[in-house]
């Protein structure tokens, strides 16, 4: 009895989760342009999808967005996360308190005050003003991750390659980075995810010269039901399970890493 | 001397990120909700209150803010009430399930939320799929009115916030030692006092963290209002984008986002304020 009830309940909540997608999905492949009632297998709302210029423009722009500000946010995330576990200086607290603010802070705030500081000093809202908000809200994710595994590893192998000779760059690039590459990768896959889904902080720094998807997406659905919207969607809930399962993929390689150790 | 230098790179580099695009904005926004409108340059001098003032003053504002508020708060008990006992479960599956059900989770999760708000509308619309359903048992006769409603931007809100709520509780809630429930239930406790007097003071800081994490970022939710709500301004996120993006009244929108700036440092305040006596009551004992 109180098993069933157990199952009812999991149900009901990956239901809700899960039927808005499915309809969704099946709507991109529905002939019925509002998805009132099954009229047949289409694919032409892809191809309409394809052939709207905006929409792919925009497509292009968040994809230029998301892997740059991915790889800048892991590139910068890792140094700092070497920085924290390596080196104590003052402040260091206060700086990691100031990253976990960054982290909770809710997208609004960042995306008012973000808007501030570039008109303030300047900067034309567009590519560099969207990449740089991009930056700052994974750069707490990118260094927890590398933290977390940085904390992991066996502090034995960076004496016994210092002992060996080692300088502090080849230290770097032949030991810890190949140690990292685990979490690197899991922090881009992060910091790629959370810039595709932003919505808030884009809709604020970014300007008309610079269109991206949250806001073209925003725009169309608006006024009404757009199926060249749900044939984008359906691409998008793609991308995330395949990314969803190369960060699992990766969990694994690290569980197994850890005990051949 | 190359350490040293290295040292000194990757810190300032870190520092001065942090610093340009996480303090000085802030301060930037402080500043700005304290000087006066100004149509053609965002904002100017004189320092003046008005903004407060409107904030505060204006009964339009203040029922934005108090509905707000009410939704949030709403939603954050309808996500605690559906996450816990969500996480509880998950937490004592065995390792093999629980991985599943985060998996199944994570899935929404990594996918574009805006894109969820739409699917969200596709289902609540008049001839969306609920309708369908309720018309097809019988439970109604004519279709119900449920865009456009403050009940559905409460479901969409739920619909996006709850895995917020899940993650640190089942985080917290997987940690919990079992055998402390097994030791009350050997004293003689029933199932709802071990549930009062066990489980939640020792999940205490999950569910603080679950509904820091739901109840300050859903007002600003403002597609989420825009999508399944009705013309009414429901979301401090609304009046906050209203002000910036069309009225071009920035002191104000300055002056409505230290509101929430406000709300979250006071949460985050009591937050710690519970850690700190939590981990204090766990060394005397």
């Amino acid at each position: 009895m109180r098993k069933s009830l157990r199952l009812l309940f999991f149900c009901g909540i990956f239901l809700y989760l899960y039927v808005p997608i499915a309809i969704l999905i099946i709507n991109a492949f529905n002939l019925n342009r509002y998805g009132l009632r099954w009229d047949g297998f289409t694919l032409k709302w892809f191809t309409a999808m394809a052939a709207n210029p905006g929409l792919m423009e925009a497509t292009r722009h968040s994809l230029t967005i998301a892997i740059c500000a991915a790889s800048a946010a892991t590139a910068i995330g890792c140094l700092a996360a070497i920085g924290f576990t390596r080196y104590r200086f003052v402040g260091r607290r206060i700086l990691q308190g100031t990253l976990m603010t960054l982290m909770m802070a809710p997208d609004i705030i960042l995306a008012i005050s973000l808007l501030v500081l570039f008109v303030g000093i300047g900067i034309a809202l567009g590519f560099w003003s969207l990449l740089l908000s991009h930056i700052t809200f994974c750069l707490p994710f990118t260094v927890m991750t590398v933290t977390a595994r940085l904390q992991g590893f066996d502090r034995f192998l960076l004496d016994a390659a210092r002992d060996l000779g080692a300088s502090e760059g080849q230290l770097l690039r032949r030991v810890v980075l190949p140690l990292l590459r685990p979490a690197l990768l899991s922090s881009w896959l992060l910091s790629f995810t959370l810039s595709l889904d932003d919505v808030i902080v884009s809709s604020f720094v970014t300007g008309p010269s610079y269109d991206v998807l949250p806001l073209k997406i925003f725009s169309m659905v608006k006024v009404g039901v757009k199926p060249e919207v749900n044939a984008l969607a359906t691409l998008m809930v793609a991308l995330s399970l395949v990314l969803v399962v190369i960060s699992q993929l990766l969990v694994k390689e690290r569980d197994k890493n850890g005990k051949n150790k | 001397m190359k350490i040293l230098r290295t040292k000194t790179a990757v810190i300032g580099l870190i520092c001065g990120w942090l610093l340009l695009f996480g303090v000085v904005p802030i301060l930037m926004l402080l500043t700005s909700s304290f000087l006066s409108q100004d149509a053609a340059g965002f904002y100017r001098l004189p320092f003046s209150l008005h903004s407060y003032r409107q904030l505060f003053l204006d009964p339009g504002y203040l029922e934005v803010m108090l509905r707000s508020l009410k939704l949030a708060a709403l939603t954050t008990l309808i996500c605690l009430s559906a996450g816990y006992p969500f996480a509880w479960f998950t937490a004592r599956f065995s390792k093999r399930q629980r991985l599943v059900i985060l998996i199944l989770l994570m899935i929404p999760f990594w996918t574009n939320s805006l894109v969820r708000t739409y699917a969200i509308r596709m289902v609540l619309g008049t001839h969306g799929l609920l309708n369908k359903l309720l018309l097809a048992t019988g439970l109604i006769d004519s279709p119900l009115r449920l865009l456009y409603t403050d009940t559905a931007v409460l479901l969409g809100l739920f619909y996006l916030m709850l895995p917020f709520m899940i993650l640190p509780l089942y985080a917290n809630l997987e940690k919990l030692d079992y055998r402390l429930v097994e030791a009350a239930h050997d004293l003689g406790a029933g199932p709802l006092q071990i549930f009062r007097r066990v489980i939640v003071p020792l999940s205490l800081p999950g569910i603080f963290a679950g509904c820091i994490m739901v109840f300050v970022p859903t007002m600003g939710l403002f597609y989420v209002a825009s999508l399944l709500g009705g013309a009414r301004q429901l979301l401090i996120g609304n009046l906050i984008q209203q002000q910036f993006l069309n009225a071009r009244n920035w002191p104000l929108g300055s002056a409505t986002s230290v509101m929430l700036i406000l709300l979250m440092t006071v949460m985050l305040a009591g937050y710690a304020l519970i850690m700190r006596r939590l981990t204090a009551r766990g060394q005397r004992s």
